[in-house]
């Protein structure tokens, strides 16, 4: 399947006027700069608040990360996956046994990443024969025989679990800030690689195949690969994030790593936030975020009014807060597709998104 | 004899199976929705049995006559009000409401009821059983989940090849707009079609409660075993669901005759496998396995 070059299936036809085109804008250099300026503040927050803000922004940063990630299967590329869970429990057991081969278990965060992708590779080839309702059971399927197999593996403690090792060295104080320091260039980097991964070619063939497959492959998108990256990389991901779970709690244990409440906790933010935007996520971590701190103590009624308000965010407002607010007031800090600067007064176009 | 007694019984099993599943199959096949919360609805369809039984002080097959209409409006209302709409926002909506509404019905059981596992009073016939040899036994139990499942599969199986509803809802399945176009009311089509799986899903969850004991976190495993059971017989075919049932109990049966560990594990490597060597299933039409890969076929 080659590209057709000669008809533009980019969308870029040529015409008589050359229209102005940009993909950057003054707010987006505002709120980079406002970003990077956040992170920086955030990384010396251990050097000067210490432990008590560390814990809720570990928490904070954390649903960043998962919600970025889940956002670049399901937001973008299609792929409804309620088993990234699968991928938690393989970074949290990864780490558990390169930590006792003796590697440092913060540095063991990436190897679990990659380990989780290794892990997604053969997995991939049999649920991504599937798609939408199809390909969300069968990820579940997947997770579920992954803590089977965690149980029944005597090697990582069974159903007891097993404790991480390697961090005994530390200090409590320091122990914490490298989780800390660790789960805070996770979540950046989740955003920033999502970010950056979309604003490829990668993002345009995925959101041509998530809203019409074969006709993304009609024009020449490459869905199996595209599907394949984005699954590879979300996977990868989720390994880092299980990798920080375990070193954060000190003890991998299946039912919990396993949880299918991380997949309810994604979907949640995506669609909180607003599917397929940069911006969305990161504003359903922070909508989850609150709401645990203020709903946690009603244990399951938390759960229930969670699911209700996905449900409801998708049936009424299936762009989320992001969507309405960049809608509403033309937002767009961290933009992803073309705007056209100056339209020419002879062919009024309305800018594409 | 033990190895026969096994496959007897896990074909005896495969029978619930597929009485779980042919909702979930029925669904999609006609609505195109992948329904995630059909188990925690065949586990709430037993949490209803347990009240309905113990209010009346009946044993749970008694109550069946309110149950099952009580599941046929459930349904019914679900669709009107949930899945429709859903239907009508792309095709991730569906996915993404029905996992919500998974979610919400299993932390409202859990409210309702904790966690507590329960069982459903199946009366006298819960604990007979008859013998065919002397190391063969037959619970009644079994075989009356076995023989409901198949009298429900024919009776679905009748219902869409010879009355007018039946084809209705063929046609609607087949093209949505064209059954549209010749003047076919597709909302009610759809508002009796969920009733019908919303309602098996509950009988279903009424021999899972009699024959085992539930949760509300039960429904993620039924839910995984329909699915599979219908994967693995081909997506949108009804006898086919049978048959993916059995296999799934016979697997399951027969693996936790060598070690109960592994039993879960091998029916989800049996699906795994089937998925690798004919990801269409072993009965299915080809327009439905093309609709179920989605692009798969394009990549």
């Amino acid at each position: 399947m080659k590209r057709n070059t000669a008809t533009g299936s980019r969308g870029t036809e040529p015409s008589a006027t050359p229209v102005p085109v940009s993909r950057w804008s003054r707010t987006a250099t505002g709120f980079t700069g406002v970003s990077v300026l956040a992170v920086a503040v955030m990384a010396v927050i251990p050097f000067i608040i210490g432990g008590p803000a560390e814990q809720p922004l570990i928490t904070l940063l954390t649903f960043v990360a998962m919600a970025s990630l889940w956002n670049l299967l399901a937001g973008f590329s299609g792929l409804t996956s309620f088993g990234q869970q699968a991928y938690i429990g393989v970074g949290a057991y990864a780490l558990y046994l390169v930590a006792e081969h003796g590697v440092n278990p913060f540095g063991g965060i990436a190897v679990a990443a990659i380990i989780a992708a290794v892990v997604a590779l053969p997995v991939s080839a049999l649920v991504l024969r599937l798609s939408g309702g199809y390909f969300a059971v069968a990820t579940l399927v997947v997770a579920a025989t992954f803590q089977i197999i965690a149980t029944l593996s005597p090697s990582v403690g069974g159903t007891t679990g097993v404790s991480v090792p390697g961090v005994a060295g530390y200090g409590d104080v320091l122990r914490e800030a490298l989780t800390y320091w660790a789960t805070l260039v996770v979540a950046v980097a989740s955003v920033a690689g999502v970010y950056l991964l979309v604003r490829r070619t990668f993002g345009l063939d995925a959101r041509a195949l998530s809203s019409d497959p074969v006709a993304a492959a009609s024009s020449g998108v490459r869905v199996g690969r595209i599907r394949l990256l984005a699954y590879l990389a979300a996977a990868g991901g989720a390994g880092a994030v299980g990798a920080l779970i375990a070193l954060q709690t000190l003890y991998v244990e299946p039912t919990s790593i396993f949880s299918i409440q991380y997949s309810v906790y994604m979907l949640f933010m995506v669609l909180i936030g607003g599917m397929g935007t940069i911006e969305g996520p990161i504003l359903g971590a922070l909508v989850l975020f609150a709401l645990q701190e203020t709903l946690s103590s009603y244990g399951s009624w938390y759960l229930v009014i969670v699911g209700g308000l996905a449900v409801a965010a998708t049936l009424a407002a299936s762009r989320g807060l992001w969507g309405f607010a960049s809608e509403r007031f033309g937002w767009s800090l961290l933009p992803v597709g073309y705007r056209v600067r100056q339209p020419p007064q002879s062919d009024p176009q309305p800018p594409p998104k | 004899m033990n190895w026969v007694n096994a496959v007897i019984q896990g074909i005896l099993l495969g029978g619930q199976y597929a009485l779980i599943a042919c909702g979930l199959s029925l669904t999609f096949g006609v609505m195109r929705i992948v329904n995630l919360a059909h188990g925690d609805l065949a586990v709430c369809g037993a949490y209803l049995g347990l009240v309905l039984s113990s209010a009346l002080g009946v044993p749970v097959w008694v109550t069946l006559p309110l149950l099952l209409p009580a599941a046929f409006g459930a349904g019914m209302a679900l669709q009107l009000l949930l899945f429709g709409r859903a239907l009508r926002h792309g095709v991730l909506a569906p996915v993404l409401v029905t996992f919500g509404l998974s979610v919400m019905v299993e932390n409202l059981l859990q409210v309702a009821a904790t966690s507590d596992p329960r069982g459903l009073p199946g009366g006298s016939l819960a604990l007979a059983s008859f013998h065919i040899t002397s190391g063969i036994t037959v619970s009644w139990l079994f075989l009356t989940a076995f023989l409901t499942a198949c009298a429900v599969l024919s009776g679905l199986q009748l219902l869409l090849s010879h009355t007018s509803w039946g084809r209705k809802v063929r046609a609607t399945a087949d093209d949505l707009d064209t059954a549209r176009l010749v003047g076919i009311r597709v909302r009610p089509v759809f508002a009796t079609v969920a009733g019908i799986a919303i309602a098996t899903a509950a009988l279903a969850g009424v021999f899972i409660g009699t024959i085992g004991t539930f949760d509300p976190q039960t429904g993620t495993d039924v839910l995984i075993f329909a699915f599979e059971a219908v994967v693995i017989g081909g997506i949108g075919s009804l006898w086919g669901t049978l048959i993916g049932g059995v296999a799934l109990g016979v697997t399951q049966v027969v693996v936790g005759e060598v070690n109960q560990a592994y039993a879960v594990l091998a029916v989800n490597l049996l699906f795994l496998a089937v998925l690798t060597i004919r990801p269409g299933g072993l009965f299915t039409s080809r327009q439905v396995v093309r609709e179920a890969a989605g692009q798969g076929a394009a990549g």
